[in-house]
């Protein structure tokens, strides 16, 4: 058999993963593997402009699609501590991702080289698993077991380091179809007995509610969900990642839950007597504080592929651990089964409670023909993209914004840092998602702070023809912490103001892009319009919107999810 | 409450950090760690005393389960269990102490080592309280050095923890 350097076969490795692109910046520790991207032409490498947008945009790449994998290739030292912020958001969101970096000659690693670091030091909190590779011979089943670790079980990031002699060492190359570790079998057929516990709980609920997460959207499992709700018909709410896990315009959908969540579906979430929790997690921005949570007498399932996410923040009686769509196929099979159905009296009743909330109306806005909202940008957004776009956001008001009036039918519609927070995501997330679907209406919800903190990819934008629309909700502020500042610090807007902003026109416009600032309501549609019209460019919407619009309802830190301020409590 | 979680992993470079490195993140208690191949060289067991309210230690187990490179993870304080610790004591052992330092050694059941003319080394296995005991019998004067490895466990009968 011939031999290959290491550098050959991690390009080998990829296109036999299948892999279509890597997101990466070249540098001293790995010349040679660029070296061979120059040679072949399977894989297709994207040049960002910073490591950090590099794993963003891989990052992006497998949020939105069900099954392709987001791949991001960095140097040693410095490529690798500017990669760390983009996987440490991956790992909070259990996005599979695989990243390489380069690390220095086996020889000097613990020798202070240059542009050295602990790679798998660095990262080993933030991944779900990460190798050095130190022998050229375990390259290659290495990278393979990074791809099978990332995306089995729960997803999570994996970390390969690879030594500069490694890649330029020779070995006989062979890859492994599949693979196996005997320390690592997640379960994922989940208990049958646990599964007749469920059903008889839901079915004798008076006051049920399925609170569904992000493990339904990467477990693909919409489908699976939708029948569920549709079967039982019981009110769902989704988490701020769940969105599009089950469609926003059903009337059974009560809306987003948390500390930005709807008030009918706080309440509900609170009163209800039955609660069946759906890949989600129960973290501090979507009951808030545990204490305030807990009722007592109210049964709570819970399903799983993470036996640690169960019973962590709060008490669970009834743990189903397995894959979110088997659990609720076999569920939905065990109500039709049944002998008991839900009372249909109870049910409606609980209904009638809920359409009280409702009633509540708590997201409506007061609209302006003199200054922008931001939330309706938002609703012209929807409705000119049909409620089919993919929308990335940053991290803030906007983020909420778009989530609470952008109404997602459909699951990997929605990409957005949910767990770490992290600003300076939305632009190489809309980067990632409209390399994945070059087709597709891809919007980037963003705001004048966040948008800046990875600006510098409009020029990737640009080299590689990737004409998202960036939707910049402009209110010369750093609008979540002004909130916070006007509510919990009597007003005290320590730093929180955005002086100096760049002329984003101009702006886009020295990358090689479109322009428009907008500053009445009524040019609001007109610009949405024509940026969508012109399919094939990038336009930078600099909408100029009001400065002390407030993001509502709120659940102030700390607080129980009944304790909402709704807008007219202001 | 103190427990004692016997763990088998892959015996890899890195992975003591990662155990390690988890209950520093998620601020759990490590009161001794004792770690070692087993007969099979590619496997390491370690043992970790620890403490905390039983949510946690479900929490600890579920999360070391979680670590790419653990093979299993038993509580084995769950039932009839036998630990050890070893310690090694330097002990002041001249003039009238050291008839005294034997005595007390041989009544613990310790060995000694190590003997100069001014001191005596001494080996004692035992449950922690029983080497606690050994030291608090002892003068602080004529402790010199200590040295302990923290506790290792094994199940009673046909409790058996191997893959």
């Amino acid at each position: 058999m011939t031999q290959l350097t290491g550098a050959e076969i991690v390009l080998r490795a990829l296109a036999d993963e299948g892999v279509e692109f890597v997101f990466g910046y070249p540098g001293g520790a790995v010349l040679n593997i660029y070296d061979e991207f120059f040679k072949q032409d399977k894989v297709k490498h994207v040049l960002v402009r910073h490591e950090q947008a590099a794993v963003h945009a891989a990052d992006a790449f497998s949020r939105c699609t069900p099954d392709k994998i987001g791949v991001a290739l960095v140097t040693s030292g410095p490529g690798v501590t500017n990669a760390v912020t983009g996987i440490a958001t991956a790992h909070l969101d259990s996005i599979p991702m695989v990243i390489i970096s380069g690390q220095v000659p086996t020889h000097a690693i613990g020798q202070d080289a240059f542009q050295e670091c602990d790679t798998v030091g660095i990262t080993r909190p933030c991944v779900k698993h990460n190798f050095l590779v130190k022998d050229v011979k375990d390259l290659a089943i290495t990278i393979k077991k990074a791809f099978y670790i990332a995306k089995s079980g729960r997803p999570g990031p994996v970390l390969v380091d690879i030594p500069k002699d490694v890649t330029a060492a020779k070995c006989e190359y062979h890859y492994p179809a599949t693979v196996e570790l005997r320390s690592y079998n997640p379960v994922v057929k989940a208990h049958q007995g646990q599964i007749k516990k469920a059903v008889q709980l839901l079915m004798n609920a008076k006051r049920p509610m399925i609170y569904s997460g992000g493990g339904i959207v990467l477990g693909n499992a919409a489908p699976q969900l939708t029948k569920f709700v549709r079967l039982t018909g019981f009110p769902i709410t989704n988490t701020l990642m769940g969105l599009g896990g089950y469609p926003a315009t059903d009337p059974q959908f009560v809306g987003m839950l948390g500390m930005h969540g709807t008030y009918e579906a706080n309440q509900a979430m609170q009163d209800c007597d039955v609660l069946i929790a759906i890949g989600a997690r129960f973290d501090d921005r979507v009951i808030g504080n545990p204490a305030h949570f807990f009722r007592e007498g109210r049964k709570i399932i819970h399903i799983d592929i993470d036996p640690s996410s169960i019973s962590k923040r709060v008490k669970v009686d009834v743990p189903i651990v397995g894959y979110v769509a088997d659990v609720l196929d076999e569920m939905a099979k065990a109500i039709d089964a049944s002998t008991e159905k839900p009372d249909p009296a109870a049910l409606k009743a609980w209904w009638t409670t809920i359409k009280g909330w409702q009633a509540k109306k708590s997201l409506d806005y007061k609209n302006s023909d003199t200054i922008i909202k931001p939330q309706f940008v938002v609703e012209k957004l929807w409705e000119i993209t049909g409620g089919d776009a993919f929308i990335t956001s940053d991290v803030g008001q906007h983020q909420m914004w778009a989530a609470q009036y952008y109404k997602f039918d459909k699951p990997r519609r929605w990409i957005n840092s949910g767990g770490l927070g992290t600003m300076g995501v939305g632009l190489p997330y809309a980067m990632g998602v409209q390399l994945a679907h070059p087709d597709a209406q891809v919007a980037c919800i963003t705001g004048e702070g966040s948008i800046q903190m990875c600006l510098q990819e409009l020029s990737t934008c640009k080299q590689y023809n990737v004409p998202v629309k960036i939707i910049n909700l402009n209110n010369r502020s750093l609008g979540m912490v002004r909130q916070w500042q006007k509510f919990f610090y009597g007003n005290r807007y320590a730093e929180s103001y955005m002086d100096a902003l760049p002329d984003f026109v101009k702006l886009a416009e020295a990358y090689g892009h479109h322009g428009m600032k907008i500053e009445k309501p009524s040019d609001v549609e007109g610009a949405l319009r024509e940026a969508f019209k012109q399919k094939e460019k990038l336009f930078f919407l600099d909408f100029i919107t009001d400065q002390e619009e407030a993001v509502f309802p709120m659940i102030p830190g700390g607080k129980g999810l009944t304790e909402m301020i709704l807008a007219e409590d202001v | 409450m103190r427990h004692i979680l016997s763990v088998l992993l892959e015996n890899e470079p890195g992975a003591l950090s990662r155990v390690v490195g988890l209950f520093s993140a998620r601020g759990y208690n490590i009161d001794s760690l004792v770690v070692a191949p087993t007969e099979d060289e590619s496997m390491s067991r370690m043992t970790i005393t620890t403490h905390g309210s039983d949510d946690v230690i479900e929490q600890i187990t579920k999360q070391l389960n979680k670590l790419i490179e653990v093979i299993k993870v038993v509580d084995i304080t769950d039932g009839n269990h036998i630990e050890r610790e070893l310690m090694l004591v330097k002990v002041r052992a001249a003039g009238k102490d050291r008839d005294e330092m034997k005595r007390m050694a041989d009544i613990f059941r310790g060995r000694i080592l190590d003997v100069t003319d001014k001191s005596y080394t001494i080996e004692l296995t035992g449950t922690r309280d029983k080497l606690d005991a050994f030291l608090q019998a002892l003068d602080r004067e004529v402790i010199l050095e200590t040295v302990r490895t923290g506790a290792s466990g094994i199940g009673r009968g046909e409790r058996i923890l191997r893959v």
